[in-house]
């Protein structure tokens, strides 16, 4: 920590840095105002997958960039999971330097362009920045201009590769391609190791290929990032299950030293609840894999999907806003979000479901689905809603939802997407019996290494956490590659 | 990719092939099924293993064409690639030495009743298998069952060859004889459904290897899920073999039809494409 702040302090007394900051004074960079994300609109968009946020212009990006008065202790890093020297960036896009910005972002963290899009900024760096916590004003939008240094660099046609040490010919494994297993590799790759990722999937991105859709995240995006990290010499095989594919020992034995598990939480959860297994109800996952992963909604691929004319999403999180708002763009004259607590209780960005509003998305909140009543063939047509109220807070300190008895009543719908959040998936643990689990399923790791019960094995993302956001997932892969690398070397001496 | 070595018709809409997939071939067993893909823009499907040769590094796999997957797989050749094959999935077949076990399978059902056949044999088990299918056409792999079976019975609805009638009939009848300590069954659901009743009337555990619609067949998605004794289980990572007798097959049977109008339609287009 010491390390960092004064090298924090060194690069801001850099020549360049002291006389941007000399340009323009702070009390008119406060009076600035926050640059708004340039967005396709709501009745167009809907109409197909086209990006929502277009991201900044050169100008707005400069003029946002001159907001921040590169603070002499700048608190916002401390709000990234992954470090990155946020005023550094920031000032490089200030002087117009948008490809050294665009370095700064990959010295610490592996997929830019995706955190630019998908990270909740509002609760990370952008909550402690100084405008939030001293002047009480909208922060520097630190989410767009990373956005738009990651763009900038990708349509450059320049993109840099992260320099990777002389290979050290070590073999280490990593199971699940998301965000956990790519940012672990590039770290590892970056250090010297010899990385082989292996995916499930036919497809490599985990949850940013299957979950996020096209229109918040395009699947173009991803897959640059995963060109860089093979341009830094990281493998990757799909289709291959370890633990089914391979066992862990015979992946020993062809000389793998060690692993990084981000498989992710696999199952989604259901609520138990009569005729839940109806035709047209379905799980989030399956919903978002059929149409961002199987391509289901283009006519020339195999995979069918059903989405009807009346979609009831059941859920408040980011991957109910992203199912709801593909229903809609599948043609839904009604797609509803169904929640059990109020508007300000859903733990889904701001963001999203502002554009779910803006998108025509209907919010039935304090309300929860207690039975699926069906046709003759077994199609969900009906959905019994009970009215909830907010009583005393619960353990996760927002107000429990308690039901309103004799409140029920009856909602038309052709399909459900049920988006209740998801367990782990048990495949890791289920293949390694001396992995040791919490009572969740998740694998228990040392909270400051990420080193499991078997000290070869590190993990993170949502097989630690059971259910977080890419960014903290991202977190976990630099964290779990900076303590796999001192293991390693402490056990080579 | 995952070359085809080679590809036997058992019929005209039942296909054979042998895959090239050695490390499936070593890791697989008898129960576990892979997930298909044809094409970049093939749908995902499963398939239950119906063998495997560990030296040669092939596994096997029996389809039939029922739909625009199925036909496109088997459209493919010798020397053909698989564009995604991934696998072994799902938990293997607890086999041990029971005494005398019930196998009975009905249609291509019969492929991934093989591998069962066999490792029941070589546990110790005295085997008693029905096979059963619509016509002679549609019986498949009789001699390699009746390899590791004691008995064989063999039925068809229109009686073109062994006996004619269902393969409840068959099992009535070596239920009568013999002192089933255990029965396995694996066919079409409807075929499940009323296999497994015949067992149920006759006290006799069961187990039965179900074929549900599957997306990712690792446990993401919940497509294949269905009610065994109330809860919900998913075939792809709790499965694909459960106590038939807690099955719900009604609600089964209703979950596999779920998409059957749309693949109905993609196959007529996909039949007009081919000609």
């Amino acid at each position: 920590m010491e390390n960092r702040s004064e090298s924090l302090k060194t690069e801001r007394n850099e020549a360049w840095r002291s006389d941007l900051r000399k340009n323009i004074k702070a009390k008119d960079r406060t009076s600035l105002i926050r640059a708004k994300m340039n967005e396709v609109d709501a009745n167009v968009r809907i109409k197909s997958y086209v990006e929502v946020n277009s991201g900044l212009t050169v100008e707005q990006a400069q003029q946002e960039a001159a907001r921040c008065i590169d603070c002499a202790n700048p608190t916002c890093i401390n709000g990234c999971p992954v470090e990155i020297n946020i005023p550094k960036f920031v000032k490089r896009i200030e002087q117009g330097e948008f490809l050294e910005a665009a370095r700064v972002l990959k010295e610490t963290s592996t997929l830019p362009a995706v955190c630019g899009r998908v990270c909740p900024q509002e609760k990370q760096c952008e909550a402690n920045c100084f405008y939030t916590q001293k002047l009480k004003k909208e922060p520097v939008a630190i989410g767009y201009l990373e956005r738009f240094a990651a763009d900038y660099e990708r349509e450059s046609g320049q993109m840099s590769v992260p320099e990777t040490a002389t290979s050290n010919n070590i073999k280490i494994g990593v199971i699940g391609s998301g965000p956990a297993g790519l940012t672990f590799a590039g770290e590892m790759a970056k250090k010297g190791y010899s990385i082989t990722v292996f995916e499930a999937l036919h497809e490599i991105g985990g949850v940013l290929k299957y979950g996020i859709p096209e229109f918040r995240l395009p699947n173009d995006i991803v897959d640059v990032e995963i060109d860089n990290l093979r341009k830094m010499g990281v493998q990757f095989e799909t289709n291959f299950v370890v633990g089914k594919t391979v066992s862990f020992d015979d992946l020993k034995e062809e000389g793998y030293k060690a692993f990084f598990a981000g498989s992710g939480a696999g199952l989604p959860r259901f609520m138990g609840i009569p005729g839940e297994n109806y035709i047209g109800i379905q799980s989030s996952n399956e919903y978002l894999t059929r149409i961002n992963l199987m391509h289901a909604a283009e006519q020339d691929t195999d995979t069918p999907v059903v989405s009807g004319k009346n979609v009831m999403v059941i859920g408040g999180g980011n991957t109910a806003m992203d199912s709801v708002r593909t229903a809609k763009r599948l043609g839904a004259d009604r797609a509803m979000i169904v929640y059990r607590r109020g508007m300000d209780e859903m733990p889904a960005r701001k963001e999203e479901i502002h554009h779910a509003i803006e998108e025509g998305v209907e919010f039935i909140t304090l309300a929860n689905p207690i039975e699926y009543f069906a046709d003759e063939k077994g199609r969900v047509n009906k959905v019994k809603i009970q009215k909830m109220e907010l009583g005393e807070p619960d353990a996760s300190g927002r107000r429990r939802p308690v039901a309103i008895e004799g409140s029920e009543y009856l909602i038309e719908v052709s399909t459900v997407v049920v988006s209740v959040g998801v367990s782990p998936n048990p495949l890791i643990p289920d293949s390694l019996p001396e992995l040791t689990t919490t009572k969740w399923g998740t694998i228990e790791v040392n909270e400051d290494t990420l080193q499991s019960s078997i000290n070869t094995v590190f993990a993170g993302g949502d097989i630690v956490r059971g259910g977080a956001t890419v960014i903290l997932a991202m977190g976990d892969g630099r964290r779990a590659a900076q303590s796999m690398d001192n293991f390693l070397k402490k056990n080579e001496q | 990719m995952y070359k085809i070595i080679e590809k036997t018709f058992f019929s005209e809409n039942v296909v054979k092939f042998e895959i090239e997939a050695p490390r499936i071939a070593k890791a697989r067993r008898a129960g576990h099924f892979v997930i298909v893909k044809i094409g970049k823009k093939g749908e995902r499907f499963p398939l239950t293993i119906a063998g495997a040769d560990r030296v040669k590094g092939t596994i096997t796999l029996v389809v039939q064409k029922v739909g625009v997957s199925s036909r496109k797989l088997t459209a493919l050749n010798v020397g053909d690639h698989i564009t995604d094959l991934v696998g072994p999935l799902g938990q293997a077949t607890h086999i041990d030495n029971k005494g005398t076990v019930l196998a009975c399978g009905g249609g291509v059902g019969v492929a991934p009743l093989l591998p069962i056949v066999e490792a029941y044999k070589k546990a110790g088990n005295r085997v008693v298998t029905v096979i059963a299918a619509r016509n002679k056409d549609l019986i498949i792999l009789e001699d390699q069952i009746r390899e590791y079976s004691d008995k064989l019975v063999i039925m068809t609805d229109d009686g073109s060859y062994g006996q004619k009638g269902l393969i409840t009939d068959g099992m009535e009848q070596i239920i009568k004889d013999e002192d089933i300590a255990e029965a396995m069954i694996i066919g079409p659901a409807v075929m499940m459904k009323f296999a497994s009743l015949t067992t149920k009337k006759h006290n006799i555990p069961t187990l039965a290897s179900l074929n549900t619609i599957m997306v990712d067949g690792t446990g993401m998605c919940g497509a294949c899920r269905i009610t065994v004794a109330g809860k919900t289980k998913f075939v792809c990572v709790d499965g694909p073999e459960f106590n038939a007798h807690d099955v719900d097959f009604d609600e089964m049977l209703l979950r596999l039809g779920g998409y059957k109008e749309i693949e109905k339609e993609a196959e007529t287009d996909y039949l007009k494409q081919c000609e």
